[in-house]
């Protein structure tokens, strides 16, 4: 239960950062909040032979909001995101999720990019990203790349962060009027990884009815799993939505694993739940969110 | 840059070592420590600081839980070399120097919020960083919530909770951060 040895760097500018990166190749691997890696190395699941910690980089614990995006730099951590008032007000969803993400005490140290890097299946903010189509910023020492949200988590545990990359920020769009959100999931102890879970977005029409319905599952697949509900909720009034066929619809889409927590067959069913919940509040919440100009 | 790897380095009696310099309960200490010295061991075995208690080194259980420039975290899921430079608080830095009880330790002794004890500074810790945040919660739900990244195997909670409502009430009343060591009689 302890780490096996590995060299320590801790630069103080990404340039810095992204050279001892490139030199290490496959040998280096990013710290940045450590709340999951840590823990794998503490179980020796992972032995990187080294660490360049970017938590004393500056430059990448910017936080911020303009009139299309909320952009969070690789060291801002889930409990500075959480409780920012101008990016919730931005991006409802964004506290939403992370309400669910951990503890306290682990979120004051996990940062939300790194999360997203990590791509655990039953995380919260990989779905978010999924869902609301933002981008990812990769620097290496060639120059730097950008990614669609959707195209950056790749399967169970990956990312597209290649050797010598630091994934330095990642940005969601600002939630239009008419659109809301919601997130709910079930856990065995609140802010453990959830049994299942699902985020939704969800906009309405000038007349208060459904335009778009879109919901990201988590922990029932390798990764957050996106389904547009459009087409089976379009049309329908705001305050009495009937959501059967677009829980069915969606339960057809997913196919969960048994594992010692829930069978399979649990986990569907668990997600439909929780998607009807969630439509229906995010509904509501649509229909607070103004009147489009 | 050497060519042997780390572990290498490490069979061989060489492990690259690092200075830490970090301001423990308010006393400046420092130890030589390899990169890979989680800052719980380093406490523990480094600093001889062992109060904080190490359970189950993966972040579940909340037994390591100290303050890292006043917020708390796991010290089992940090490197000690990672924290050079920053402050922390342990269990050993709350009581008062005389020996009194801080509002929290009196809280649980009074409501019986341990009783093994091996997990009590993480929950102390927890509960210090956690009134800080919110020093008017009252409600045992949200309390129940602020301390979920406990576990506790022997008290069934009931009276931690209680113990941490007491210790909210008695620090509104003093004025006192939580964070603070304990001043006896002392109102600030």
């Amino acid at each position: 239960m302890k780490p096996s040895a590995f060299a320590y760097h801790a630069p103080t500018e990404l340039d810095e950062a992204l050279a001892l990166l490139a030199e290490l190749g496959e040998d280096g691997k990013v710290l940045a909040g450590g709340q999951s890696l840590v823990p794998m190395m503490n179980m020796r699941l992972a032995a990187p032979a080294a660490l360049v910690d970017i938590t004393r980089i500056d430059a990448l614990g910017n936080l911020e909001v303009t009139g299309s995006h909320v952009t969070v730099g690789a060291t801002v951590t889930h409990e500075r995101l959480r409780k920012d008032p101008a990016a919730a007000a931005a991006c409802p969803l964004l506290r939403r999720a992370l309400e669910w993400v951990a503890h306290p005490v682990i979120r004051n140290r996990g940062t939300a990019v790194g999360s997203i890097a990590h791509a655990d299946p039953a995380a919260e903010l990989p779905a978010v990203l999924a869902l609301l189509g933002g981008h990812v910023d990769l620097a290496g020492r060639q120059g730097t790349r950008r990614l669609e949200g959707a195209d950056f988590i790749l399967g169970l545990l990956e990312s597209d962060v290649r050797p010598g990359e630091v994934a330095t920020r990642v940005s969601l769009p600002v939630t239009p009027p008419r659109t809301g959100t919601a997130f709910h999931e079930l856990a065995r102890r609140h802010g453990d990884y959830a049994l299942a879970g699902v985020g939704v977005m969800l906009s309405l029409d000038d007349d208060d009815n459904v335009e778009v319905a879109r919901a990201a599952f988590i922990g029932v697949g390798d990764g957050p799993v996106v389904v547009d509900l459009g087409a089976m909720l379009a049309g329908q009034p705001h305050d009495a939505l009937s959501s059967e066929a677009a829980v069915a619809t969606a339960r057809d889409q997913l196919d969960p694993s048994d594992d010692i927590h829930a069978s399979g067959s649990y986990r569907r069913h668990l997600a439909g739940i929780l998607l009807g919940r969630a439509l229906a509040e995010a509904a509501v919440d649509a229909a607070r969110r103004g009147v489009p100009a | 840059m050497t060519s042997l790897q780390p572990e290498q380095l490490h069979e061989a009696g060489q492990e690259a070592m690092h200075q830490v310099n970090v301001t423990v309960n308010g006393r400046p200490r420092s130890a030589t420590v390899p990169a890979r010295r989680l800052l719980s061991d380093f406490l523990r075995h480094d600093l001889r600081l062992t109060g904080t208690h190490v359970g189950c080194e993966h972040g579940v259980c909340g037994a390591c839980t100290v303050l890292l420039d006043g917020l708390p975290i796991r010290s089992c899921l940090a490197f000690a070399v990672a924290v050079d430079g920053r402050e922390l608080t342990t269990i050993e830095g709350l009581a008062a120097e005389d020996g009194t009880l801080h509002p929290v330790q009196q809280a649980f002794q009074d409501h019986h919020g341990l009783q093994c004890g091996f997990c009590t500074p993480g929950f102390v810790l927890s509960a210090c960083g956690y009134l800080a945040e919110e020093p008017d919660v009252d409600d045992v739900a949200s309390i129940r919530e602020g301390m979920s990244g406990n576990l506790c195997r022997c008290t069934g909670y009931a009276g931690i909770l209680d113990a941490v409502k007491q210790a909210a009430g008695a620090l509104r009343d003093s004025g006192a951060d939580p964070r603070d060591r304990h001043v006896p009689g002392g109102d600030r």
